[in-house]
């Protein structure tokens, strides 16, 4: 670029560079999710977390998919990132983080990803507290098959498969993962940007298993199939029917079809997770012939003086 | 909104300002950033981008405080808003003719406090 040129005008010239481009594989863009699609937004809030965190070491950081619109995030983020069979990111996940406790392992995956096909790969993960952090984009569908019933669409919507409304009741997901054991448990939708950047944040700086579901807008199907307009008619939805409650009893928080949703944190306990069970347990039993697994910790704040405990 | 209190060191506060870069031929028109500036400094132009969306502009720039939410809700990481204010005046210039002259580096480290 010559001299002369003015700095003004050059900063008004589009630029072709974004803060997060770091964290991205740009050579894949533009991505393939429709315009107004949630998805995007998630993502950028996952990114974002990561760049204002300055204790995560993005370096350490492992992002997992499974199949579907959402699975294809792993895929756009430029960290360790692994794009598995469908149902299957948390068993994946789970290996990833008990080999490598190094490192933070982030799950991100569809409603249908993570609670349908791999739903019991959810509430065993949950169970035994696996050191990770699970985001599921519910979009109350399965989109990239085309709109079909998942135990997360609301009763009485429409799906390509339950085409004059679903009868069946829907999954309470943070019910769900909190009943199981989580010990972080989080519910936003995509316009809470500001919230669920927070929430993310919070849960990379913390030990053990986390889970945010956030709601996220799908225009082509489920919106499409259910009358209920583009991804921005959506996001305006949440904006009149959303309501935060930390406090909110895990039980009432159901979504029914052009229902309310209630959003906020609603778990955040502090437990041991499956490693530090097992090298309890195990010392307990071998005393000092008991070798543990000596990879560092990933940097947690929280975890300082569990790993005291478990030097000890 | 009205504070209820006048701050004791309001002459000193400054409203933070920023610059708007749109990566045009990125945005596919949702119109979240638009919708949702709390400023209402974006809209959506009539002309068409490469991909034949109607992109987001910055009609009142002057209006923008830096808030970044344009920045967090764009599905398509089409805008970002860098800080623009006298005191940061000679960092931002060299900061962004950086991003011009060498797309290799990335303003990211201005961005992540
Ligand atoms: C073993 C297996 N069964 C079924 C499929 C087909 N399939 C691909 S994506 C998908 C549903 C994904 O739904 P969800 O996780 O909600 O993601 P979304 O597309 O809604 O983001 C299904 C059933 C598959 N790929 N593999
Ligand atoms: S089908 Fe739905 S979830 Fe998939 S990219 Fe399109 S809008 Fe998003
Ligand atoms: S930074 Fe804030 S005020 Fe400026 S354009 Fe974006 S949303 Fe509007
Ligand atoms: S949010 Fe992004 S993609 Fe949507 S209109 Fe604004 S710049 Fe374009
Ligand atoms: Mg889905």
């Amino acid at each position: 670029m010559s001299e002369e040129a003015p700095p003004k005008i050059m900063r008004r010239k589009p630029v072709t560079d974004h803060p997060m481009s770091d964290l991205l594989r740009i050579d894949r863009f533009p991505h393939v999710w429709c315009p107004t699609c949630g998805l995007g937004t998630v993502v950028n809030c996952l990114g974002t977390s990561i760049l204002k965190t300055p204790e995560v070491d993005p370096n350490h950081i492992a992002v997992v998919s499974g199949i579907g619109c959402a699975g294809r995030g792993a895929g756009y983020l430029r960290f360790d990132s692994f794009h598995t069979t469908h149902g299957r990111a948390l068993p994946f996940a789970t290996g990833l983080s008990l080999s490598r406790p190094d490192m933070k392992v982030i799950v991100f995956s569809g409603d249908g990803d993570i609670v349908s096909i791999g739903g019991n790969h959810l509430i065993h993960a949950a169970r035994r507290n696996m050191d990770m952090v699970v985001i599921c984009v519910n979009n109350f569908i399965y989109a990239m098959t085309g709109g079909q019933t998942a135990p997360t669409t609301p009763t009485h919507a429409r799906s390509s498969t339950s085409p004059f409304g679903n009868s069946d009741p829907p999954f309470n997901l943070p019910y769900l993962a909190a009943s199981c054991g989580a010990t972080y448990v989080a519910r936003w939708t995509a316009l809470h940007v500001r919230r669920l950047q927070k929430s993310i944040s919070e849960v990379l700086k913390k030990k053990g298993f986390s889970f945010i579901e956030v709601i996220s807008p799908c225009p082509t199907l489920y919106a499409r199939l259910n009358n209920l307009g583009t991804g921005l008619d959506l996001m305006r939805f949440y904006h009149d029917n959303s309501e935060i409650n930390n406090d909110a009893d895990l039980k009432s928080l159901d979504i029914n079809f052009k229902g309310k949703i209630i959003c906020g944190k609603f778990v955040d306990l502090d437990s041991p997770t499956y490693r530090d069970r097992y090298d309890e347990e195990n010392e307990h039993i071998l005393g000092d012939k008991f070798i543990p697994y000596d990879l560092p910790d990933f940097p947690h704040i929280s975890s300082n003086s569990d790993k005291e405990k478990i030097e000890k | 909104m009205k504070p209820w209190q006048t701050p004791l060191d309001v002459d000193k506060q400054k409203t933070p300002h920023g610059k708007i870069h749109i990566i045009v031929d990125r945005c596919k028109g949702c119109g979240f950033c638009v919708e949702y500036c709390p400023r209402d400094v974006l809209e959506m132009s009539d002309e068409y981008n490469q991909k034949g969306y109607h992109p987001a502009f910055a009609a009142h720039e002057e209006k923008c405080i830096n808030c970044d939410l344009c920045e967090l809700i764009c599905p398509e990481f089409a805008i970002f808003v860098l800080k623009d204010d006298d005191e940061s005046e000679d960092k931002l210039k060299g900061h962004v003719d950086t991003v011009l002259d060498d797309s290799d580096e990335e303003p990211s480290d201005e961005k992540s406090s």
